[in-house]
């Protein structure tokens, strides 16, 4: 009777599966569509990136390259030497990462653990300093940059990213450590422990995928940063960004090597997006949430 | 707390200056002549009427393109949140434009609108949509909803995102008590899911509007503003007066576009903390 009835089950499950298909179809006709839009730019960066030049400036356009070519990469790097802007880039955005993820995680901690006076006045004032234009920091770092003799040199550039950067993590990170019950470090500490050694033995191994998320976070914002990037910095030290801009010359623009240096420079924060994400999203609602 | 000092040092330090440059006549140009001034930049600001122009460019920038996103992020992010095959792959590729650089958006996107080699206009003629090639970022009828379009596809995802996240921490009980109830699905959307959702929504298109708003690289990569300042929006009006050097000036206006986002935020806000306060 038993084994009857699981038959039955079975086989309700397994009759409406067309029935399933064809009416989650309008939905899926819709996703695609949807995915197509959000993609096709790039794809056609992509195949910009691999056509020949003449075929790009012909008058009929063509959605494969009749003939694949690697020229515009091989002119990007041994031409326009964009190896160079690369490793400025990512220069500025590791030591940008690593900055300011030591000073957000000790102010994360304080305010995860400690109770103390303003507190929920500093909390929102993190959240709120979104609100101030980017611009708005500009122009007066533009001039403290000059004063202190730093424009023009990474340094500049990795202080003014540190300072947009950490609010947002310290919001990311103190959402992260408010999950963690205090009991874990205050059994260290009964152990005989201090509160740094808990905090580097016990917290920050259980946190880590956290803060690799915060720290991709950090690092895409400094490596895909152009408004600041542009004005902090000259020939020597130009980023990516800056660097892709400039393809865009007096006699028009270069859209082989342009695309081409499209290309390379999203597939390094695809990567660390693809690894991040979960994490990512998680801080990003759980705030939400949370406020 | 020495750390939370430092930070407050370190953000809140420029701000202050910006404010106290903004009432100053402060033109790297002509630096002999640095000197308060009193509001006489705030006056000239309000006599501008480029001032007023890119405030209202700003206004369409923001409510279209964080309605749009909205819109369509919510969509995707519904589509997202059912069951099937291969839907962790189609969430991260679909993710791919929130990560991508704002100057390579803008670039990606001034290739697909060119107007003797762009495939934007290839497609729309192949559709029989449009006779001749329209050159859409060269002329101020269609330059302005080009920018609003590009700006739209790149937040589509954080909505997603942010929305699907949000749709998945609603617990089936919440569905299936509906279902008992004999409530159909639309019923359903606007009783439990939007009801659900509020907070993240009311933090989401707060962060998007702030970002949108203050986002310059996108449109300074597609138009720099023009033709004809009608894709100039406050932020990239700031941006293009503090290249000029002219410091001053460009601080008074990015405080007027401070002001402005404060206006719209603080309401915002105090309805996020009374909603938590609820919860609690």
């Amino acid at each position: 009777m038993e084994l009857q009835s699981r038959e039955a089950q079975k086989s309700f499950y397994k009759a409406p599966y067309k029935r399933k298909l064809l009416h989650a179809l309008p939905g899926h006709i819709l996703l695609a569509m949807m995915l197509i839009f959000l993609l096709f730019p790039f794809y056609w960066t992509f195949v910009t990136s691999i056509k020949q030049e003449k075929e790009l400036y012909s008058s009929t356009v063509t959605y494969w390259p009749a003939k694949v070519t690697f020229d515009s990469y091989k002119k990007l790097f041994a031409e326009y030497n964009f190896i160079k802007p690369m490793i400025n880039s990512l220069l500025v955005a590791v030591i940008t990462t690593l900055l300011s993820l030591v000073v957000s995680l000790l102010a994360a901690y304080a305010f995860s653990r400690y109770r103390f006076k303003g507190r929920q006045f500093f909390m929102t004032l993190f959240l709120t300093n979104n609100m101030f234009p980017t611009v708005l920091l500009l122009i007066p770092l533009f001039a403290i940059m000059r004063k202190i003799g730093i424009l023009y040199t990474p340094s500049s550039l990795i202080l003014s990213y540190t300072t947009f950067t950490i609010p947002f993590s310290v919001w990311l990170l103190t959402g992260y450590l408010d999950d963690l019950p205090r009991s874990l470090e205050e059994a260290a500490m009964v152990d005989g422990a201090n509160r740094f050694q808990a905090f580097i033995k016990i917290i920050l191994p259980m946190l880590l995928p956290c803060v690799v998320a915060t720290g991709a976070y950090i690092f895409m914002t400094s490596w895909n940063e152009y408004t600041f990037a542009v004005m902090f910095t000259n020939e020597r030290n130009r980023t990516i960004p800056v660097a892709l801009k400039n393809f865009i010359g007096q006699l028009g623009v270069e859209w082989g090597m342009l695309t081409a240096g499209g290309v390379i420079t999203i597939i390094p924060v695809c990567i660390m997006f693809f690894f991040a994400q979960k994490r990512l999203v998680e801080g990003l609602t759980a705030g939400a949430v949370k406020g | 707390m020495p750390a939370l000092l430092v930070i407050c040092a370190v953000v809140f330090f420029p701000v202050l200056n910006a404010i106290a440059m903004s009432f100053q006549s402060y033109d790297l140009r002509r630096p002999s002549q640095i000197r308060f001034v009193g509001f006489a930049n705030y006056i000239a600001v309000l006599h501008d009427g480029l001032f007023w122009q890119a405030l209202l460019k700003t206004v369409i920038w923001v409510v279209a393109g964080v309605g749009f996103q909205f819109i369509f992020g919510f969509i995707l992010a519904l589509l997202l949140n059912r069951k099937f095959w291969g839907r962790g792959l189609f969430r991260s590729i679909s993710l791919i434009p929130w990560v991508t650089p704002g100057v390579l958006i803008g670039l990606m996107w001034r290739w697909i609108y060119d107007g003797n080699y762009g495939v934007l206009n290839d497609l729309l003629m192949k559709l029989g949509l449009i006779d001749n090639y329209i050159p859409f970022l060269a002329q101020q009828s269609t330059a302005f909803p080009a920018v609003i379009l590009t700006i739209i596809w790149q937040g589509i995802p954080f909505f997603a995102l942010m929305l699907l996240a949000g749709l998945q921490s609603i617990p089936d009980e919440l569905y299936d008590a509906a279902d008992v109830d004999g409530a159909n699905r639309i019923q359903r959307f606007f009783w439990i899911v939007v009801p659900s959702l509020r907070n993240t929504i009311f933090v989401t298109t707060l962060l998007r509007i702030i970002w949108v708003a203050n986002s310059v690289d996108v449109i300074f990569n597609l138009t720099e503003g023009g033709p004809a300042y009608s894709t100039q929006t406050l932020s990239v009006y700031v941006f293009n007066k503090g290249n000029t050097l002219n410091l001053g000036y460009a601080s008074t206006l990015a405080i007027f576009l401070t002001i402005g986002l404060s206006v719209v935020s603080i309401p915002y806000l105090k309805n996020l903390f009374k909603a938590q306060e609820e919860a609690k």
